[in-house]
């Protein structure tokens, strides 16, 4: 049982782990992307239907294979949260648009058209696809008992996360490329005045950001609800946000910091006898550490703390 | 071998319709300090920065070691080994001294900030500065931020170094540490160009000088061959007499009496202590000091917009004969018993006026509450801003510009102008003539005089003790929160006043 809660939890926290990821390096280039709830649903939607299109392309349930059946809706996921990033980044980098306003509106917006998407595509032919995704790729987790199931028992996604997070954390910490990163959502003036391009920088990091955001949805879907369409994507989407948040835009405590979310998000299904809306309190207990730990950051006051210092705030090279 | 490092041809720089610089030459020796000397808005900045690629020039040449160059960007002017230290750092905070250093450098090979360290250490103790790359920005104080600027220079291996008004934010002894390293970088064979508009240190430090004057560069001299006289007439272009015409006070009588006021700030340390002065009527009472050490939160206090934690502030209303005490009062009521703050923040705009609004509108901002009327009475404004345009001189296309389009000095007249309007009893303004050209502020100084003779109590926060001492008729000198001197400015030097105003208290010395 408490195994069967951890794992659950686990799986639950990579998810937020792939969105707080994205998130963290889109802020990180001083862009507060408010529309990654809508990135989210865009991606996993796009990666569904791509599903879709492979099942009938292949011909059915029967020939779909393993690589290829996890591999080309991964891929159409990054490739339709990274569009969304070039809308964002276009609208705030190229026509200066106010951040937090396309933010929201990149949310209503991709929450919008991924119903339709998946109202399109018949649902049960991508649901065929879940299985794969669930797939233990270590083929150990059976000989080592509980703690091969703990470890070792997830399908591709889950690790993929982890790696993802480590390396985000690794680039921004330990290369020029993420120093320049940094510099440009702390100071673009200063940047561009270094001679890194601002807007290059800002978009690459969105739309990398937005790619790495989407496979969170497409892990929730296609691995934790076994294939089943559900909306709350989007909520989902805002626990990430909150996430970036708690782990003070650092990839690598959001490996240990979304398995805590987890363990929140999901505690309530394993408590016997707990009522309705009991549960709801259990959801809301992410929320609830994420304004503490803003109280103790703020109250803290250490510079390296904080948000970037220019996150929210457009560059425009006339203003210097 | 050529030993002209750097040379400008005929250059000329528009904004608009305006030119920033016009036919500027000028020519800078390899091994010199060249310092460019002149007013405010005389174009020194915008030349500098066309030769650090921030602006392009409209017109002529620039020529490194003798070959013409193009250059549009820091970028290209790195090439040429040109480095410009601005005079607002542009520094990542978060980052340590050597991130900033290395930011946006392409180099072969492997990012490794100890091999960074190394070469930094190298080049500190080459010219004689001190530094720790590790530390970070936001930890540093001011001098120590200017020291890595230097070093970001120095690091790309800069020939040509230009620097932005260093000493402006510098104590004296920070200076002289800095002089002593651009010495050494001269000894090394670099160039320097500095800017700056004190003349002492072109004096002192300076091979040659350039005087530019509104946009043109009215001669370049040997500093040995030169006194202070000469430049300061190159400068102004005549022999100009600055006098300021002041009376004696009639009938000064006791305004406001503000008695020992004590304010801690949110950090809960104490920014006045014990604060006591009389304001009279028909006098002008300066306040000396060190900026920050609490002449905005005095003035501030005054008007009720800052706390404050004891005290008596009492104003006896000439109207009325009354006492009332302004303690207990709100910033409105304050204001209408004709107590008037005028103050000028560094960026002009930030408190006072609305930089997208014009000028009605912002006159408005004083006058909107009054009247019974549901809709907004815009007649009345409107009279008084054209009255503004015209007894102030203000320079404007027309009314309805917005302030934040019109100069320095004409936004600041708008402000002084607009409270002054209000017929205020007690009149106060903080720095009104930061950042103004002589002829500007010397009209900012004839309204507060005029102010004075009306019989109005003016108090007036100011930087240059010059100007305190032929303007006002008392000075109080602030420092570190507390008063430490009241002189008559008819009978005091500058020494005086400089003595009470780095007279410390209890030796705890806070920055901020």
């Amino acid at each position: 049982m408490i195994i069967t809660f951890l794992v659950s939890a686990i799986k639950f926290g990579m998810v937020l782990l792939f969105g707080s990821t994205g998130e963290t390096l889109t802020e990180k280039s001083g862009h507060l992307n408010l529309g990654i709830p809508g990135v989210m649903c865009v991606g996993t939607a796009v990666g569904c239907a791509a599903e879709v299109i492979y099942f009938e392309a292949c011909g059915g349930k029967l020939n779909m294979i393993y690589p290829l059946a996890v591999f080309i809706p991964v891929i159409a996921t990054l490739l339709g949260g990274a569009l969304m990033g070039l809308i964002y980044s276009f609208l705030t980098v190229t026509l200066h648009a106010n951040q937090n306003v396309t933010g929201l509106a990149m949310t209503t917006f991709g929450v919008g058209i991924s119903k339709y998407i998946i109202a399109v595509v018949d649902d049960y032919k991508f649901t065929a696809g879940a299985k794969f995704f669930r797939m233990s790729i270590l083929p150990f987790s059976d000989a080592l008992g509980d703690v091969g199931k703990l470890f070792f028992s997830y399908g591709i996604l889950v690790y993929l996360s982890i790696i993802v997070a480590v390396l985000v954390s690794f680039i921004l910490n330990r290369t020029k490329v993420g120093l320049h990163l940094r510099a440009v959502g702390e100071n673009p003036a200063t940047a561009d005045a270094a001679g890194i391009n601002v807007t290059k920088y800002r978009y690459i990091a969105t739309c990398t950001g937005c790619a790495i955001s989407s496979l969170g949805g497409l892990l929730y879907i296609m691995d934790y609800l076994n294939g089943n369409w559900e909306y709350v994507i989007d909520a989902i989407g805002w626990l990430c946000v909150a996430l970036v948040i708690f782990t003070i835009w650092k990839p690598v405590f959001g490996i240990f910091c979304s398995i805590l979310f987890g363990v929140f998000y999901v505690a309530a299904e394993y408590i016997p006898g707990i009522s309705l809306s009991d549960k709801e309190i259990f959801k809301m207990l992410p929320y609830l550490v994420t304004i503490i730990v803003l109280i103790i950051t703020s109250i803290r006051n250490k510079r390296e703390n904080q948000p970037p210092a220019s996150l929210g705030i457009n560059y425009f090279r006339e203003e210097r | 071998m050529n030993t002209v490092a750097l040379e400008l041809k005929n250059i000329s720089k528009r904004f608009g319709d305006k030119y920033a610089n016009k036919n500027v030459d000028l020519t800078l020796e390899r091994g010199e300090i060249l310092a460019i000397l002149g007013e405010n808005g005389s174009g020194k900045t915008s030349m500098v920065n066309m030769i650090a690629g921030i602006y392009y020039p409209d017109e002529g040449e620039i020529f490194v070691d003798g070959k013409p160059v193009v250059i549009t960007s820091p970028k290209d002017a790195f090439k040429y080994k040109i480095g410009m230290i601005h005079q607002h750092f542009k520094l990542v905070d978060v980052f340590s001294a050597s991130q900033n250093i290395v930011l946006g450098i392409k180099e072969a090979g492997r990012y490794k900030l100890s091999e960074v360290e190394d070469k930094v250490y190298e080049i500190s103790k080459k010219y004689g500065f001190h530094i720790n790359p590790k530390k970070k920005v936001h930890e540093m104080s001011v001098s120590e931020k200017q020291t890595v600027e230097i070093m970001k220079v120095l690091y790309r291996g800069a020939d040509i170094l230009i620097l932005d008004e260093p000493t402006a934010v510098l104590t004296p002894q920070e200076i002289e540490k800095l002089f002593a390293v651009l010495r050494r970088m001269r000894e090394d064979g670099k160039s320097i160009i500095i800017i700056t508009h004190k003349m002492h240190e072109v004096l002192s430090l300076s091979d040659r000088v350039a005087v530019m004057r509104k946009g043109e560069h009215v001669a370049t001299v040997k500093t040995a061959e030169t006194n202070e006289k000469e430049l300061t007439e190159m400068m102004m272009g005549e022999k100009i007499d600055l006098n300021i015409e002041r009376s004696e006070p009639v009938d000064p009588q006791d305004r406001l009496v503000v008695e020992n006021i004590c304010s801690k700030n949110a950090e809960g340390i104490p920014v006045l202590n014990n604060v006591s002065f009389t304001a009279r009527s028909g006098e002008i009472l300066g306040v000396a000091g060190i900026a920050g050490s609490g002449q905005r939160e005095l003035l501030e206090s005054i008007a009720g917009l800052y706390h404050i934690d004891s005290g008596e502030i009492t104003y006896n209303d000439p109207a009325t004969g009354k006492q009332e005490n302004l303690r207990d009062k709100t910033p409105l009521q304050i204001a209408d018993l004709g107590v008037r703050l005028s103050f000028v923040p560094e960026d002009r705009l930030g408190m006072g006026l609305v930089g997208n609004m014009d000028i009605i509108d912002n006159v408005m901002l004083r006058s909107y509450k009054k009247g019974k009327s549901f809709f907004l009475d815009r007649n009345s404004p409107h009279n008084l801003a054209m009255e503004l345009i015209k007894d102030l001189n203000i320079i404007t296309p027309n009314e309805y510009t917005p302030v934040r389009k019109l100069s320095g000095g004409n936004i600041q007249k708008v402000l002084v102008g607009r409270e002054i309007a209000a017929a205020p009893s007690v009149f106060m303004a903080a720095y009104p003539v930061r950042g103004l050209v002589v002829n500007a502020s010397y009209s900012i100084y004839n309204l507060l005089n005029k102010q004075k003779e009306m019989g109005v109590a003016v108090i007036f926060v100011g930087e240059d003790l010059d100007v305190l001492i032929e303007l006002c008729d008392r000075i109080m000198v602030i420092s570190s929160g507390e008063i430490t001197g009241i002189v008559d400015a008819r009978n005091t030097t500058k020494e005086e006043i400089g003595l009470l105003m780095t007279k410390a208290r209890k030796g705890d010395n806070t920055d901020e």
